[in-house]
């Protein structure tokens, strides 16, 4: 095999263009379904913490449920489940079909909720990290709870969540590249695409490898950057 | 709610899980060794080097791009379509497993170089004053130390493993993804079928949360003779 390289420039014949809007396309969905993550994830780890029994054990069985799941299952139930769901719920309402559901929706979803179950591990691992003498003085001296969340709370968790978050990120970038089945046109789908029409499969997987590890190496530069930052004043990096 | 078709539609499954449990297995223990010998190179300085790249690699892309290349992309090499290796690497089961063994060594080599630096060097220098062998010392000292210490991360990678199994089924094998994927495109009744196979894979997550669990509990010192 001569792997011909021009196939990856960006001249008529090649696919460099299409593969640097796919890997856009892959930030695009990753950065969404974390973002999601995070949000929803803040939310179990908050019932998990302080929730009462059945919101505690609902939160757990969550975490327990999408843990458990291979990913590619999660995002197989959103987009054809959801195609089925949406189906039902339109021919309910009269409307005729087909109907459809967005891969970018059901893949963003479908990771954002499977993140959000980890999210929460290492968010709630970050709170019981926080040492109670400092919770207890902030509120011995009269803060409320959210004036004791921002300033003393948040500050010493965030030192503790930010390399399990950036762990996480990392796997999000990863997972993203399942929902490449449901047809979405991200790095994992257009190098596939691409690998078919010019039957240079080794080259093209090895270029949308080099994708990811370009997005992965750069992510996890940020993630040290704000590692160190949230350690400022703490003696030797903190911990 | 149709029970007869639930219950169809979970025997026709369950027709997949040995595949899926023979990858899984054969996975782990293919990359236990493969992560062994990868933390023995990290003992020269070339192998170091190499074991890091290795690790990188495999760490830093998806497993699915890691299927496809091994499974469309060697078949473009002459060399290997004219070699000895290619009654395997023909036949998808070989090559998803072969990558699932590549993938699951990067990250227990992580795992067990964790376990290693929390070896105690205090107990590795009385092992040897006492007059223990190298051997001894790794057998009966830096091992079980190690091992203890890895426990819950590489349970997490164990899990890990077997969800990762669901990922062959992209590459035509029929385990239990493979099954349910099938069987919804015939059916049109996808929202069951995942649901009944998401059952069996977190049955299986849950059974080794459990084993795992009895194994930390039974390989911790401070639990001999007492009672939890």
């Amino acid at each position: 095999m001569q792997a011909d390289l021009t196939l990856l420039g960006l001249g008529p014949d090649g696919w460099g263009l299409a593969l640097a809007r796919a890997g856009l396309m892959t930030l695009y969905v990753s950065v969404a379904a974390f973002l999601s993550g995070l949000a929803f994830g803040t939310l179990i780890a908050w019932a998990r913490v302080a929730g009462n029994w059945p919101l505690r054990k609902l939160a757990e069985a969550y975490a327990t449920v999408f843990r458990g799941v291979p990913d590619i299952l999660v995002i197989y139930l959103f987009y054809f489940g959801g195609r089925q769901v949406v189906t039902a719920i339109g021919t309910a309402l009269g409307l005729s079909g087909p109907f459809d559901i967005s891969g970018f929706l059901a893949g963003v979803l479908a990771i954002g909720l499977i993140s959000a179950a980890n999210q929460s591990e290492v968010l709630r691992g970050a709170y019981q990290a926080v040492p109670r003498g400092t919770i207890e003085a902030g509120r011995v001296v009269g803060m409320t709870r959210l004036i004791l969340f921002r300033r003393v709370i948040a500050p010493q968790a965030l030192v503790t969540a930010i390399p399990g978050m950036g762990n996480q990120w990392q796997s999000v970038i990863k997972e993203s590249a399942l929902v490449s089945v449901t047809g979405l046109v991200e790095t994992m789908r257009q190098v596939a695409v691409a690998a078919g029409t010019t039957q240079e499969h080794f080259l093209f997987y090895a270029a949308g490898a080099i994708i990811y590890l370009i997005i992965t190496t750069l992510s996890d530069h940020v993630f040290r950057l704000a590692e160190r930052r949230s350690l400022r004043g703490h003696e030797q990096g903190g911990l | 709610m149709d029970f007869a078709f639930l219950s169809s539609i979970f025997t026709q499954l369950l027709k997949g899980l040995p595949l899926t449990l023979n990858l899984g297995v054969l996975a782990l223990v293919g990359g236990f060794c493969l992560s062994l010998i990868l933390n023995l190179m990290r003992t020269t300085r070339v192998g170091n080097a190499l074991a890091s790249a290795y690790v990188f690699v495999f760490r830093g892309t998806p497993l699915l791009i890691q299927i496809f290349m091994i499974y469309y992309g060697l078949a473009g090499f002459g060399f290997i379509r004219h070699g000895f290796l290619w009654p395997f690497l023909r036949e998808p089961y070989w090559c998803g497993l072969l990558a699932l063994i590549l993938n699951d060594a990067a990250y227990t080599s992580e795992i067990l170089r964790g376990g290693l630096r929390a070896v105690p060097r205090g107990a590795v220098e009385a092992g040897r004053v006492s007059g223990m062998t190298r051997l001894t010392v790794m057998r009966r000292i830096t091992l079980p130390i190690a091992v203890r210490q890895a426990l819950p991360a590489y349970s997490n990678e164990v899990i890990s493993i077997l969800k990762s199994t669901a990922l062959v089924s992209t590459i035509t094998l029929m385990e239990v993804t493979g099954i349910a994927r099938a069987a919804a495109s015939e059916t049109w009744r996808a929202v069951e079928i995942f649901l009944c196979a998401a059952a069996i894979y977190l049955a299986l997550s849950l059974v080794v949360t459990r084993l795992s669990a009895w194994a930390e509990r039974r390989l911790s010192p401070w639990q001999f003779g007492e009672t939890p």
